[in-house]
């Protein structure tokens, strides 16, 4: 499984797993984009690079959603594809990523606006093998 | 009743959270509530006013409003003060929304002039301000206007021609909440900001063209300008990306601070920093320049309002702010905390401020009467104006609810509400409901909120704030 959503009575929870920090970040990106919309239908058309760093992983994982959420909103473009890649130095991590995805115009069936990333049940962490990302969104 | 099972009563409406409910309370929690009202208390509402409980400084007790549901770090609705020496600020107690608020215009229309023109007048007031998810304003601001726009909020909009003086006399905080510095706010907040200034937005922003349907109090309505059959127009919208952009990064640097103060967290979306440090300091300027770019922006909105009902009428229509109210935002302000005088820093999320006759925040106009308080209902249901009291200064830090509060999630009311079954429902009524699609009315619903008239039937009974007038929907815009 990629990933599961959870119940929750105000806003929108997910688990996103990965037998890799890089796979777990990728599938909690799919994940919060497809609260958005279904990403079948989105051309990846649109790339976009994201560099990022962080001194731990759930911070990163903070970051690297908020980022998605933040050039959503400003370039406007849809987001479907994800590569990441995510190196532990000194001190932290480094994300690099890229993402593709295509324009928001295309899509008016897009309902549900993602108001920001909470740190409120916010874990990453490795089980059984697995990193499993859990994220809370205000939507 | 699972979840009042572990709340005490302690007198009507007023339920307590002892401090042994869980480790690390420092004072008790009090909820507002009917015992009709507590049937529907979700337990993490009821943890989360436990876990604002547990912060450091915080004064008398953790609250939450009679529209209190679950949020996260406070639940929404939930007021906490916390000493300026001892305290702390948290932007999780603010919320992701900076002065998310409401504001009321009344006009010099009566219903029986405006329900002939509704459908023509909501589409009028759809056109001239856009609204809806990844809406972007009709006019760009570059960076030297926007850093304007942060630091002095409504009145820039004023100043540029979007209004005039009299609305910043009555708004909140004159519209322009002093100490915002726009050097705090981060480029990516600036990037999200500079092309939403005047926009609704989507989720439950709304406009709504309604009717004064019951006075309740003549002598604070004539204050207020309100009789019945009147048309008041009400706007309720934020502060759009740069608001949710400033909360997401200053939650970032308060865990950071959290730890560096030694500050243990129940919920790490409470993170906060002592007031006195660097980071409350930057954090505050930078929630400032938030609360003043949402007060432009419901400046600008108003300002286009006016034009479409002028427009319309072919007339000059002379449409007045009765006051503008912030819904997430802390402040400083002076409180009684066990007979002495104490600056507290209020912390009111999903809250309205509710300041009594005499104090020198409210308006001169109004400060015999006590501060308008605004509350909004849900497209379908009514809203209500009241009045600031005294014994709400001395109950709740002079606060109230902000709303009627959800009982239903957006996620659930998609799955089993269908939007144009509710349009077709309020049209039945006389209520005509414009939205940028279907999905936008069925997740906020009527029946998705608490019942408007028993939330306020709660404030008005404990006298929190006094209720001045009910409002209802003519036609509503949605965001």
């Amino acid at each position: 499984m990629d990933f599961q959503y959870l119940e929750h009575t105000a806003d929108a929870e997910f688990i996103a797993y990965g037998h890799t920090v890089d796979e777990a970040f990728v599938n909690a990106a799919r994940a919060m984009a497809g609260l958005v919309i279904d990403p079948a239908k989105v051309k990846p058309e649109v790339e976009k690079s994201v560099e990022l760093s962080g001194d731990a992983l759930d911070t990163l994982l903070y970051d690297w959603l908020s980022e998605l959420l933040y050039i959503f909103e400003v370039d406007h473009i849809v987001y479907s594809r994800f590569q990441v890649h995510v190196t532990p130095h000194e001190g932290g991590y480094t994300l690099e990523a890229r993402v593709w995805g295509e324009s928001v115009s295309r899509h008016p069936d897009i309902s549900m606006h993602i108001k920001a990333v909470t740190f409120h049940d916010l874990r990453f962490e490795k089980k059984d093998n697995i990193y499993e990302a859990q994220v809370l969104l205000d939507i | 009743m699972v979840a009042a099972d572990k709340l005490k009563k302690i007198s009507e409406d007023v339920w307590e959270i002892p401090t042994d409910y869980k480790p690390g309370m420092n004072v008790p929690g009090h909820i507002f509530l009917s015992d009709r009202l507590i049937e529907g208390l979700e337990s993490g509402a009821i943890d989360q006013t436990a876990n604002v409980a547990t912060l450091p400084g915080i004064q008398r007790y953790s609250m939450a409003m009679p529209d209190v549901h679950i949020g996260y770090g406070f639940p929404i609705g939930g007021v906490a003060a916390f000493d300026t020496e001892t305290g702390v600020i948290s932007p999780g107690g603010v919320g992701f929304d900076i002065n998310c608020g409401v504001r009321l215009l009344r006009s010099e229309l009566m219903a029986d002039d405006v329900k002939p023109h509704k459908v023509d007048l909501i589409n009028a007031l759809y056109e001239a301000v856009p609204s809806g998810l990844g809406s972007e304003s009709k006019f760009r601001v570059n960076d030297a206007q926007l850093a304007e726009v942060f630091r002095t909020g409504a009145r820039w909009a004023v100043e540029n021609g979007y209004g005039v003086k009299a609305d910043l006399e009555h708004c909140e905080e004159n519209g322009e909440m002093k100490g915002a510095d726009p050097a705090k706010v981060s480029k990516k907040a600036r990037d999200r900001g500079r092309p939403q200034l005047g926009t609704l937005g989507s989720g439950n922003h709304f406009l709504e063209i309604q009717k004064v349907e019951k006075i309740y109090d003549e002598a604070v309505a004539k204050a207020f300008g309100l009789k019945e059959g009147q048309v008041t127009v009400m706007i309720h919208c934020g502060s759009r990306g740069a608001g949710h952009q400033i909360c997401t990064d200053y939650v970032k640097t308060m865990e950071q601070a959290s730890r560096k103060y030694g500050i243990k967290l129940y919920d790490r979306q409470l993170a906060c920093a002592p007031l006195s440090s660097p980071e409350a300091k930057d954090y505050f300027a930078a929630m400032a320049a938030g609360a003043n770019y949402a007060w432009a922006n419901r400046q600008i909105i108003s300002h286009w309002v006016r034009e479409a009902f002028s427009k319309y009428y072919k007339r000059d229509v002379r449409m007045d702010l009765v006051y503008d109210v912030a819904h997430n935002v802390a402040k400083f302000e002076e409180h009684e905390v066990d007979g002495v005088k104490k600056a507290l820093c209020v912390h009111r999320k999903g809250a309205t401020r509710a300041f009594a006759p005499g104090r020198s925040e409210v308006p001169v106009a109004y400060r015999d009467v006590g501060q308008p308080v605004i509350i909004p209902g849900s497209m379908g249901s009514a809203s209500y104006v009241l009045a600031g009291t005294q014994r709400g200064m001395e109950l709740t830090f002079g606060s109230t609810c902000h709303g009627a509060g959800r009982v239903m999630s957006r996620s659930a009311a998609l799955k089993d509400i269908r939007g144009n079954e509710v349009k077709r429902q309020l049209l039945e009524r006389g209520i005509v409901v414009k939205a940028p699609k279907d999905a936008a009315i069925a997740e906020e619903a009527p029946e998705v909120y608490k019942e408007i008239d028993e939330v306020i039937a709660v404030v008005d009974g404990l006298g929190i704030s006094k209720k001045v007038a009910r409002l209802v929907p003519i036609a509503v815009a949605k965001g």
